[in-house]
């Protein structure tokens, strides 16, 4: 009734294949793309960018990436951090180095670097499946941390073993460091938010994706009609390395602006990742940003009722956000083990029929 | 008849020359014996069925011929060459396609992602199209989707194109993993038992899918099926296996009255 595909035919195959190939669907999502490119940034604060827009955004991203690797292609990761700190120091060393490019370049060079990394950890993927690859994924996680602890090139030898972002601009607004205003980050975050998703989108839905649900689904079937397993999960790992990295990059050069490397991007981010693509959906690009928005609004729309609207103390406030954020995920993935986009697939199938029930 | 002359069937299709010829394959286990010594040809064009009572060893030698297995003895040749020891995907990227004893379908895909995977070999645009959806990428995805419709309207599952496989029921499935099989336009097909777990209705329906595609696009068929009617009715020629040996070869009605097959099916009286 709401929602409805009846009338909306396709007489082509590329219409078929479209993006979104409902035009309800399409029209809603320009819509709130509309919205974030032309309104947001006009009503926004610092506030805003810097409790919701940025973390969600940013966390997307990582979402995207991670869920190609996990819900596409079934290769479980816990390097998620490592990878996103790779990214970050990549980035830094690149602004440092060439401050004369821009930072757009800085940020993409840095997703093709950790992809690089990506692939080398992704190598023992041919070999061992399952818990056993989350595990030398982990080793990932814990060696990368480490080398960008220890080894002061990386850092520049600075003397507090810390990383800062240094001031850069993009056509001529300051996007990183002290003094930006609130929407040009936003905006810079944004752009690559949507450009990631299109891109992901588009190597999912074609051969590609197909190749790498293939070898999820079943790597024996993928191989019998010629899926080259090492080829098709070194792409995984590469493609999703390169926007993990890319989020990290954007962490740490637009959002955080300093970054200690066990702090920003140790085995907890890996897990948050995780647990986004969890909640949202494997297998879903819907379902990163479903997650990613789960897990960053979730806190902060608590604190503001629980300190906000009925005064509590904030310490007390601070423990029981964990305590509901977890019986929250505990409950949406007993009530849908598939995540929000699941949900919200059902609750487009419901809203076609409305209001009859078959 | 030599092995390298065409003729034409009773039925009016047409037997090429050899395509694939397995020669003195022997496939061990550790101690186990699974294939000895094993010789027969595939010839253009026709039907081969492989049968033999459980544990012969036939899925073994499909495994051989779509490159899970290397055989320690033996040689493969395909299309007159000889093949060296290769993975099933590039086995699959020469043109052998097969479908597997219990389903072995993506359950997380829709049909039509299931069949378009085995276009694999026809759709070669690179990552960088792919990811921005222009030129070639988008041109494959559109030009590969008309040929996969035509095996969908082909094997008549239009309806369910677009349903996860995991919704199918079991018939389906079957019919659906033909279609990847197929849609990969292979030089020799293989099915490992078609017709496993069917009623009789589909097996009528699955016969005649098989001999259609074997009469329209001409496609060799290699199969393995344990209901001797259907075997005798569909093949045009028969190989035997008992313990891992050939004991027969050749057209149903020569397997039929070969008393070493009558043996070895309806056991012998040891006295």
């Amino acid at each position: 009734m709401f929602y409805r595909e009846a009338g909306d035919f396709k007489t082509t195959y590329a219409d078929d294949n479209q993006t979104f190939p409902i035009k309800f669907d399409r029209y809603r999502y320009y819509f709130v793309l509309v919205f974030a490119f032309a309104v947001v940034p006009f009503v926004i604060n610092d506030y805003w960018v810097n409790a919701i827009f940025l973390p969600f955004l940013i966390y997307s991203i990582a979402a995207i990436g991670l869920n190609i690797l996990v819900g596409y292609c079934g290769q479980v990761s816990l390097g998620t951090g490592g990878f996103m700190a790779v990214g970050a120091y990549a980035c830094y060393k690149l602004m440092t180095a060439f401050p004369e490019v821009n930072i757009f370049f800085h940020v993409l060079l840095a997703g093709g670097v950790t992809a690089g990394v990506g692939v080398l950890f992704g190598l023992p993927s041919l070999r061992i499946k399952g818990f056993y690859l989350a595990v030398a994924t982990l080793a990932a996680q814990f060696f990368l941390v480490w080398l960008f602890n220890r080894v002061p090139w990386f850092y520049n030898y600075s003397a507090s073993g810390q990383i800062s972002a240094p001031e850069r601009t993009l056509f001529g607004f300051e996007v990183t460091g002290p003094n930006t205003s609130a929407w040009a980050p936003y905006l810079f975050c944004l752009v690559l938010v949507t450009l990631s998703a299109l891109v992901a989108r588009n190597l999912t839905r074609g051969m590609q994706g197909r190749q790498w649900m293939a070898i999820r689904d079943m790597d024996i079937a993928a191989e019998i009609i010629g899926v080259n397993p090492l080829r098709a999960k070194l792409t995984a790992f590469a493609v999703s390395s390169f926007f993990v990295g890319i989020s990290g990059a954007l962490f740490f050069s637009v959002y955080l602006g300093a970054v200690e490397v066990g702090e920003a991007f140790g085995i907890q981010k890996s897990f948050l990742v995780l647990f986004m693509i969890i909640i949202g959906g494997l297998g879903s690009i819907f379902g990163s940003f479903a997650g990613a928005a789960f897990l960053v609004l979730m806190p902060v729309l608590l604190k503001n009722v629980l300190v906000g609207m009925l005064g509590w103390p904030t310490d007390l406030a601070a423990h029981l956000e964990f305590l509901i954020v977890g019986a929250l995920i505990i409950i949406f993935l007993i009530a849908e083990p598939h995540g929000l986009a699941q949900l919200w697939r059902v609750a487009k199938e419901k809203l076609r029929l409305w209001p009859f029930p078959h | 008849m030599s092995a390298q002359e065409s003729y034409v069937t009773e039925d009016g299709r047409t037997i090429g020359p050899t395509v694939m010829e397995m020669k003195n394959i022997t496939l061990r286990f550790g101690g186990v014996k699974a294939i000895t010594d094993i010789s027969f040809d595939i010839r253009e064009g026709e039907i081969r069925a492989i049968i033999g009572p459980n544990g012969a060893g036939k899925s073994s030698m499909l495994n051989v011929i779509s490159g899970f297995y290397i055989p320690q003895d033996g040689e493969v040749w395909y299309k007159g060459e000889k093949r060296p020891p290769m993975k099933p995907y590039e086995v699959a990227q020469q043109g052998i396609a097969r479908t597997f004893q219990n389903i072995a379908l993506f359950e997380g895909m829709s049909v039509l992602d299931n069949v378009m995977t085995g276009r694999m070999r026809q759709m070669q645009s690179g990552m960088l199209a792919q990811a921005l959806w222009r030129g070639k990428a988008e041109k494959e995805e559109v030009e590969n989707r008309e040929a996969v419709e035509k095996i969908i309207d082909f094997l008549e599952i239009q309806a369910i194109r677009k349903t996860p496989v995991a919704r199918l029921p079991y018939g389906l499935k079957k019919r659906v993993e033909l279609a990847r099989a197929l849609a990969a336009e292979p030089s020799i097909l293989l099915l490992d038992e078609p017709m496993a777990g069917m009623n009789v209705e589909e097996k009528e329906d699955m016969s005649r899918f098989i001999l259609d595609v074997n009469d329209e696009f001409g496609t060799t068929i290699a199969l393995i099926e344990h209901d001797m009617g259907v075997v005798m009715d569909l093949s045009d020629r028969v190989v035997v296996m008992d313990y891992g040996k050939k004991i027969g070869d050749g057209t149903p009605d020569e397997v039929r009255s070969n008393q070493a097959v009558i043996d070895a099916y309806l056991g012998v009286a040891h006295d």
